[in-house]
């Protein structure tokens, strides 16, 4: 067992898991979707992009694109948000909120290919 | 190539991991504690700050701006969690910075980059080049002449120094350098040996065996161009020009057969200076060299191609030599290395008719002539300057004749580089006549 390949594993996980439990709830409905899970999935999301960087085969390669990806769609959406409740007149509305929410969807599909990849990878160094 | 601009990227990237999530760490933990702590606005409600204005206030004092407490006065708990946020945030920039700053000075991250500037430069050179492998003082010397004569040259050297002082020279244009081995056959590569303009290769090193290496390596890769090899031993000539190494330059013997020249036919000797001189450098004056006996001093591998000149035009010579079995010394020959009195008296300097100081060191030469000039005014002197840094005292002796084996083979090159093709002026001017409209 490596530390190293734990630590990797677990921050790629833990960027899905935050994403996917921030995504659940109806779509624009604000009482649903909390701000601090948003904050702590872009955090671990920043956190796992960071320690993908440098490997230099295609599937490092691949990782990195893919955590790259989720952590533009997971600022975009924190970027509405706060357009949403501090920038805009009416405040946040159920509208603002399912664009969030859609943005961070597609953050978790490019959370789970990372996911998918890393197990691909795992499976194929076992053989 | 990609190969070295991934390189460079990869190492950049893994190197900033670690001060990448420093930063998020210090940020995201500074941001959390200023949303948890309960604040009060300027009513003296309860008052929670929101992420946005979190991460604003930490933004700009962890970068030690400090716009002041936004939106409302902050109460004494988010005060003492500023202060813990400041020094979090301060040490985090510091230590990405200083890792920064430590990656760009970093020995391995400067080749990395120089390499790829290299590999950059000579892929978009748009003109024909020569590659000159070994920036002594005779690369220099080509480098210059190329320069001179509207060419241009990619130089190849082992040695960082030499490499620093190329892009110090104050040429004209910027001469790309490799600070690499030019002996392993992938840096030639680098430099540029299969890129159409590339004209030829001049292997100029002080190691015959280097210089075999690239002859070998660059004959083999692109045999189409031409060759042109320093040998200063008759062994790795004929080596060299077994596989047909164009041009082979053994500046000892070139030096041998000009003196030849010079005493046999004075004027074509001029005439020969005069048209292989270096683009820039004044012309030398006719000289005249006695027929009577010389003195040559020194029978290493100069010396005997200077004796092997005098012999030529049947002029008497007396040798002067420090260690006569291990140079192979005809059995006649004056023990002694020729800068004492004794030795030049033994070998009759009042009745001799010239001299030459040809051992392998410049002080030696100098104190031969020195004492020479002592013993017999009269006498025709040809002295053997060995490095360019000896040039202000060579000038200071007032010698006839300097032989100096580091401006032979830049002539030598330059006079094959420069060699237009070998047309009539019909031809040249009919090949203006057609080529003008095109343009």
């Amino acid at each position: 067992m490596n530390l190293e390949k734990v630590i990797f594993g677990f921050f790629i996980i833990l960027a899905f898991t935050l994403n996917f439990g921030f995504f659940l709830g109806e779509i624009d409905n604000p009482a649903h979707h909390n701000v601090y899970e948003l904050f702590a999935a872009i955090v671990v999301n920043v956190v796992a992009t960071a320690l993908k960087l440098g490997d230099r085969t295609q599937t490092g390669a691949l990782l990195l694109a893919s955590s790259l990806v989720a952590v533009l769609q997971l600022i975009a959406a924190a970027v509405v948000w706060g357009y949403a409740s501090h920038v805009h007149a009416g405040g946040m509305d159920a509208m603002f909120m399912a664009s969030i929410v859609s943005l961070a969807g597609g953050a978790m599909v490019a959370n789970l290919i990372s996911v998918l990849l890393l197990i691909a990878d795992t499976v194929a160094l076992r053989r | 190539m990609p190969a070295t601009i991934n390189k460079v990227l990869f190492l950049f990237l893994r190197r900033m991991r670690a001060p990448l999530l420093a930063l998020t760490a210090a940020y995201s933990i500074s941001v959390l504690g200023l949303v948890l702590i309960p604040g009060v606005d300027d009513q003296g409600e309860p008052w929670r700050m929101d992420f946005f204005h979190a991460f604003y206030f930490v933004t700009y004092m962890a970068t030690t701006i400090g716009f002041g407490e936004i939106p409302h006065a902050f109460t004494e708990a988010q005060r003492m969690w500023t202060v813990f946020a400041v020094y979090l945030s301060v040490v985090a920039w510091l230590y990405a910075i200083g890792k920064i700053l430590a990656l760009i000075q970093d020995p391995a991250f400067r080749l990395a980059v120089s390499q790829h500037a290299f590999d950059r430069t000579i892929r978009k050179l748009q003109r024909s080049f020569f590659i000159v492998c070994g920036y002594g003082d005779t690369g220099a010397l080509v480098v210059r002449s190329l320069l001179g004569r509207n060419g241009f040259a990619v130089v190849i050297d082992q040695n960082p120094d030499r490499i620093n002082e190329l892009t110090l020279e104050d040429y004209a244009l910027q001469i790309p350098g490799l600070c690499a081995d030019a002996s392993v056959a992938s840096r030639l590569l680098d430099a540029g040996l299969l890129n159409p303009h590339c004209r030829g290769v001049v292997a100029l090193t002080s190691d015959d065996a280097v210089n075999l290496r690239i002859a070998i390596a660059a004959k083999l890769l692109n045999p189409d161009r031409p060759v042109i090899c320093r040998a200063e031993s008759h062994d790795t000539a004929r080596n060299m020009a077994s596989f047909g190494t164009d041009q082979i330059i053994n500046p000892f013997d070139i030096f041998g057969q000009r003196l030849a020249l010079a005493l046999h036919s004075p004027a074509h000797h001029l005439l020969h200076e005069w048209l292989g001189n270096i683009p820039g450098s004044p012309l030398p004056m006719p000289i005249d060299p006695p027929c009577g006996r010389w003195i040559l001093c020194g029978f290493g591998r100069f010396g005997k191609a200077v004796h092997a000149g005098l012999l030529q035009e049947g002029v008497d010579v007396t040798l002067v030599e420090a260690d006569p079995e291990g140079t192979d010394c005809p059995p006649d020959c004056i023990e002694g290395r020729g800068t004492e009195a004794d030795t030049l008296r033994e070998a009759g300097i009042e009745t001799a008719s010239g001299i030459v100081a040809g051992t392998g060191r410049d002080d030696y030469n100098l104190s031969i002539v020195m004492t020479a000039r002592e013993l017999n005014p009269e006498l025709f002197m040809v002295g053997r300057q060995n490095r360019e840094s000896s040039s202000l005292l060579f000038a200071a002796a007032d010698l006839p004749l300097v032989m100096r084996h580091d401006r032979v083979a830049p002539r030598r090159t330059r006079g094959f580089a420069g060699a237009a093709p070998r047309f009539g002026w019909k031809e040249i001017f009919f090949c203006r006549k057609v080529l003008k409209p095109r343009r």
